[in-house]
């Protein structure tokens, strides 16, 4: 692997992203929340905790109200938000991402309506069911939405970025559950929130070691900042989930630590992401290693 | 020297108004600039300012890195020349001394300069395009890349899709803008603003295929006169985006000038992106189902 390599007076290639970090960084956040939620509260209506399938219910519902608010918020034009909705794309992750909020956002509402008031029960677990089917989509395609692009720390990251975004919703919506569900409705909760947050620190030790230098953009700065914080809480989270059964102030702990660090890998993320626009190494020398591959193949193929 | 090799460039681009569903087109255009004649005078940036109306770059700086203080393509700069002062022994394989090429200081020994104007790629596999979840961005029925004013509402998700960095947003406006070719001026059989500005003819305007002969001429006739370093950039319709309907001829690396050495349009990994979200969710939703299963009361 060359380190060394030319650039234009070492300014940036790509244009960073437009997005601002509270606005995208939370709207993954958020939308984790609710999809995983979701999820919790199907399996507590289903197996008759009926504590865990509220919690999980309002969770969905205020996880993606505050996200569509900053995605929308995020928009040069926000009035023109309703132009996603103009046509259907499946090239973009952006359009089928609108097309599955519009289908997922009602189903949310109205499962936590329903709930909250008590009206239409049977409306209400439908709903419950519904939006529990397309929660985990909801978790997982927005990382498609940052790998779909050319920063180099997201789109070389695509095949593990999924598999993190997923670790890390569970993680948060376990940690939102064992904030507010009695000791006696939580242990699915401990349990999930244990195996998302190994998922979440697998996915992310593992997309690091394949991206190879441009795993350094996860490392330095304010990104690695924000990633170690959020692998510290996750383990923190851990160690409480895992006697969290005998004390309702450590469940408490516990999952606020799961949000936490949770919110910390979002923002880490898109902060790596911005971080690997800004410096043109990046981007050659990637692209220079896969020249001097492809051109290695070629040679064989031809020896 | 030894007699120069000839060297093969494909001799036609995809035709991507039919891929795009156009039955009846015009032949795709584009533009091929070529470095090597341009003498830095920014007249292709001053008249795409003015013919579309763009807006400055303010606040002015002085970057202080060279003659170029404009630094990059923007929102409201859709031509950027690029200076680079370099200090490189360019000698001919002979050893005869400068090679005296194009915009080089034939004086000074190893001090030469590059100039070179940059535009929007037009890609053919366009990745700003793909992207766009509106529809705003679309393809003419000259091939090229436009975004439309009316529809765009500014999520900027085109901006981290390009990999050349060509899009971007103006703040103040809430929208994306770039290059259209002077679709404008196409319509009415005209040459865009820039190449008609060019006093030395490094932006030519015309159709793709004709663009591409005159490019792999133009670089034989480089390499023959002994210009090593000269290559083509953008031209491939075997590289990661199936080719530029802008295309350049460089005299050093890629990068040199700022451009990415090996661009690969984003969405040629999207399936596989979609299946390893796919699987995701599955794991998310058994892991969760797991944790009900095996949960005591
Ligand atoms: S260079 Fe960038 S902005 Fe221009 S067509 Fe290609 S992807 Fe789009
Ligand atoms: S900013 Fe405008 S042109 Fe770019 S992707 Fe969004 S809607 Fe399309």
């Amino acid at each position: 692997m060359t380190e060394e390599f030319a650039s234009y007076y070492n300014r940036r290639i790509l244009k960073p992203p437009t997005w601002r970090e509270v606005n995208i960084g939370g709207y993954l956040y958020l939308g984790g929340l609710a999809g995983a939620s979701s999820v919790f509260a199907a399996g507590g209506q289903l197996t008759g905790r009926p504590a865990l399938a509220r919690v999980g219910k309002v969770a969905a519902l205020a996880g993606i109200t505050l996200s569509l608010v900053a995605l929308v918020e995020d928009l040069g034009r926000p009035a023109r938000f309703v132009n996603m909705l103009r046509t259907f794309k499946p090239t973009s992750p952006m359009n089928m991402g609108s097309w599955l909020l519009a289908a997922y956002a009602p189903l949310a509402g109205v499962s936590a309506l329903c709930d909250l008031t008590g009206k239409l029960p049977l409306v209400g677990r439908a709903a419950c069911y519904g939006a529990a089917v397309i929660g985990p989509a909801i978790t997982t395609y927005t990382a498609v939405l940052v790998s779909d692009t050319a920063v180099p720390a997201w789109h070389e990251g695509h095949r593990e970025m999924p598999f993190l975004f997923a670790g890390s919703a569970t993680a948060t919506a376990a940690g939102a559950a064992l904030i507010a569900t009695p000791r006696s409705e939580n242990a699915p909760a401990r349990r999930a929130a244990v195996l998302g947050a190994a998922l979440e620190l697998a996915a992310g030790r593992l997309m690091r070691r394949r991206i190879g230098m441009i795993a350094e953009s996860y490392e330095r700065g304010r990104a690695g900042s924000l990633l170690r914080a959020a692998e510290a809480l996750a383990l923190a989270g851990t160690a409480g989930a895992l006697v969290a059964g005998r004390s309702r102030a450590l469940a408490l702990l516990s999952g606020a630590a799961f949000m936490a660090g949770s919110a910390c890998l979002r923002l880490g993320v898109f902060s790596a992401g911005v971080a690997s626009t800004e410096d043109p190494r990046y981007t050659v020398v990637p692209q220079r290693n896969r020249l001097s591959a492809a051109s290695q193949d070629r040679d064989r193929q031809y020896a | 020297m030894t007699a120069a090799r000839s060297i093969p460039v494909a001799t036609r681009l995809p035709q991507v108004q039919e891929e795009t569903g156009y039955p009846e087109h015009p032949p795709r255009m584009g533009f091929f600039t070529d470095t090597s004649v341009c003498i830095g005078c920014k007249a292709c940036e001053v008249a795409c300012k003015e013919w579309n109306l763009l807006p400055s770059d303010a606040p002015f700086e002085l970057t202080g890195m060279s003659f170029d203080n404009t630094e990059q393509l923007s929102g409201s700069t859709w031509r950027h020349v690029a200076f680079i002062e370099q200090r490189k022994p360019v000698k001919a394989p002979d050893g005869a001394g400068d090679q005296g090429q194009g915009s080089g200081d034939q004086g000074s020994g190893d001090l030469r300069w590059l100039m070179a104007s940059d535009v929007c790629k037009h890609c053919t596999d366009a990745a700003c395009l793909d992207v766009c979840p509106t529809g705003s961005l679309f393809r003419t029925e000259f091939g090229t890349v436009v975004v439309q004013q009316d529809i765009c509402n500014g999520c900027g998700y085109c901006v981290s899709a390009c990999p050349y960095g060509v899009i971007d947003k103006r703040e103040e406006d809430g929208r994306v803008f770039k290059c259209t070719l002077c679709y404008d001026r196409q319509v009415d059989g005209l040459t865009p603003a820039c190449a008609k500005a060019c006093p030395t003819e490094s932006i030519q305007y015309g159709p793709v295929d004709e663009l591409l002969q005159r490019a792999a001429a133009r670089l034989q006739e480089l390499r023959q006169d002994g210009v090593a370093d000269a290559r083509l950039y953008g031209h491939d319709p075997a590289d990661g985006v199936r080719g530029n309907g802008a295309f350049f001829l460089l005299l050093d690396e890629p990068e040199v000038y700022g451009l990415p050495p090996a661009p690969k349009v984003t969405t040629r990994d999207l399936p596989s992106m979609w299946r390893h979200a796919a699987v995701a969710a599955l794991t998310l939703a058994c892991g969760i189902a797991a944790a009900f299963a095996t949960a005591r009361r």
